[in-house]
C-alpha cells in the first residue's frame, strides 16, 4: 500500500483531481480570495500529511507537472507576439513606464525587507513578486531564492493588486485606458489583466502585454540591481 | 468498383478521426517548436553563467522568430492556450513546498507583508503616472 500511494501515478492523479476540485469551486463561487491555488495549496499539504508521504517523494512524483512551467515560460514569447501590434504605436512610453516600475518596485522591495532584517534567500524570493508565477518561480531560483515562496506571495501579489488596484487608479485620475492596463498588468499579471478585462478590451490587451514585458525586465535587472547593491 | 468505399463506410467519422490526428500531429510540432526554443535558451542561458534563466531567453528568442516569420503563429498557438490556460496547476507542486518555508515566512511576515503591499502601490502608481505623462506630453506635442 505505502510505496503506491508514493507512486508516479497516484500523486499525478491527486494533484491534478485537487487542482480541478479547487478550480470548479472557484467558478462556483467567483469569489477572488478563493483562488484555485489558495485552496489546493494548504489541501493538498494536510493530504500528503495524513497520508504520510515525505515531501521528496511528492516533489519526485510531481516533476512532470513542474517541468511544464519552462515551456510555459517560453510560450509566453507568443502571447507577447499576439500582443505586439499594441505595442508598435506606444512601444517607447510603454517600455519606458514598465522599466520605471519595474526599478522602484525591485528597489522597494529589497530596501523594505533589508529594513526588516529579513535574509538574502527571503529577498530574493519576493524581488520578482509583480512577475507572472513561472518567470518568477525561475527568477527567484536563479538569484538564490526560494521558488515555492516566490510562487505564493505572487499570486497573494496579483489578488491584492487587482482589488486594490482600481481604486488607486481612480484615486490619482488616471484617465488613459492604455496608463490603466498597464499599471495592472505591470504590478498584478495574470490577476490583474483579469481585472483590466474587466474596465475594458483595450485596457485587457495592454495587460497581457505589460505581464511579458515586466517578465523580461525583471529577469534582467534582478542579477544588475543584485550586482550594484551587493548581496 | 472496387474503389468504391464498402455499405457501411462512415464518411463523418472518418474525417473526425483524420481532423483530430492532423489537430495531434500539429500538437507535435508546436511542441517540438517551444522545446527547441526552451533549450536553445537553456544553452545561452548556461553559456552566460545562469546571468538569465534559460526559459526567459526562450521567451525572447519565441517571441523574436515569431515576429521575422521563422516560426508561424499557428504552429504553436494550441500548444500555448493549453498551457497557459491551466498554468496554475504547473505551479501548484511547487506551491505545496511552501510547508518547508514557513518556519521563515513566520519569523519575517511582516517584512513579507510590507513590502509586497508597498511595492504592489509603487509599482501601479509609477507605471500609470509614467505612462500617462508620456500620453499628455505627446498630445502637447502634436498640438504645438
Amino acid at each position: 500500500m505505502l510505496p503506491l500511494l508514493r507512486s508516479e501515478i497516484f500523486i499525478l492523479t491527486l494533484v491534478i483531481g485537487v487542482y480541478l476540485a479547487a478550480l470548479w469551486l472557484f467558478r462556483k463561487t467567483k469569489l477572488s480570495l478563493l483562488h484555485p491555488l489558495l485552496v489546493s495549496i494548504p489541501v493538498l499539504a494536510i493530504v500528503i500529511h495524513l497520508l504520510h508521504i515525505p515531501f521528496g517523494e511528492f516533489e519526485k512524483g510531481s516533476r512532470i507537472i513542474s517541468f511544464m512551467l519552462g515551456p510555459t515560460v517560453v510560450v509566453m514569447g507568443y502571447l507577447l507576439y499576439e500582443q505586439f501590434e499594441q505595442l508598435k504605436a506606444n512601444a517607447i512610453s510603454i517600455i519606458t513606464a514598465v522599466f520605471v516600475g519595474c526599478l522602484t518596485g525591485i528597489l522597494s522591495v529589497v530596501f523594505i525587507a533589508r529594513y526588516f532584517g529579513a535574509d538574502h534567500a527571503l529577498i530574493a524570493s519576493l524581488e520578482p513578486k509583480s512577475v507572472t508565477t513561472p518567470i518568477a518561480m525561475s527568477i527567484a531560483e536563479r538569484s538564490g531564492g526560494i521558488p515555492s515562496i516566490a510562487a505564493v506571495v505572487v499570486i497573494v501579489v496579483g489578488i491584492f493588486g487587482g482589488i486594490v488596484g482600481p481604486f488607486i487608479l481612480e484615486r490619482l485620475g488616471i484617465k488613459s485606458r492604455i496608463a490603466r492596463g498597464l499599471a495592472l498588468g505591470s504590478a498584478a499579471h495574470g490577476l490583474g489583466t483579469a481585472r483590466a478585462m474587466e474596465l475594458g478590451a483595450v485596457e485587457g490587451a495592454v495587460s497581457g502585454l505589460a505581464i511579458g514585458v515586466m517578465g523580461i525586465m525583471t529577469a534582467i535587472l534582478v542579477p544588475l540591481i543584485e550586482i550594484v547593491l551587493g548581496k | 468498383m472496387s474503389d468504391l468505399p464498402p455499405k457501411n463506410y462512415n464518411f463523418a467519422l472518418e474525417l473526425k478521426m483524420r481532423l483530430l490526428s492532423f489537430f495531434i500531429f500539429s500538437m507535435l510540432v508546436g511542441i517540438f517548436i517551444v522545446f527547441f526554443f526552451f533549450a536553445l535558451g537553456e544553452f545561452i542561458g548556461w553559456s552566460i553563467n545562469g546571468f538569465i534563466p534559460g526559459s526567459v531567453i526562450g521567451m525572447v528568442l519565441l517571441f523574436v522568430a515569431l515576429c521575422l516569420k521563422i516560426v508561424k503563429p499557428e504552429h504553436v498557438k494550441p500548444v500555448a492556450k493549453f498551457l497557459c490556460d491551466n498554468m496554475g496547476l504547473f505551479f501548484l507542486p511547487a506551491g505545496v513546498g511552501i510547508v518547508n518555508a514557513l518556519e521563515v515566512l513566520s519569523q519575517y511576515w511582516q517584512a513579507v507583508l510590507v513590502a509586497c503591499a508597498v511595492s504592489t502601490v509603487v509599482v501601479i502608481i509609477v507605471v500609470a503616472s509614467v505612462q500617462q505623462w508620456f500620453e499628455k506630453h505627446r498630445k502637447g506635442a502634436e498640438d504645438r
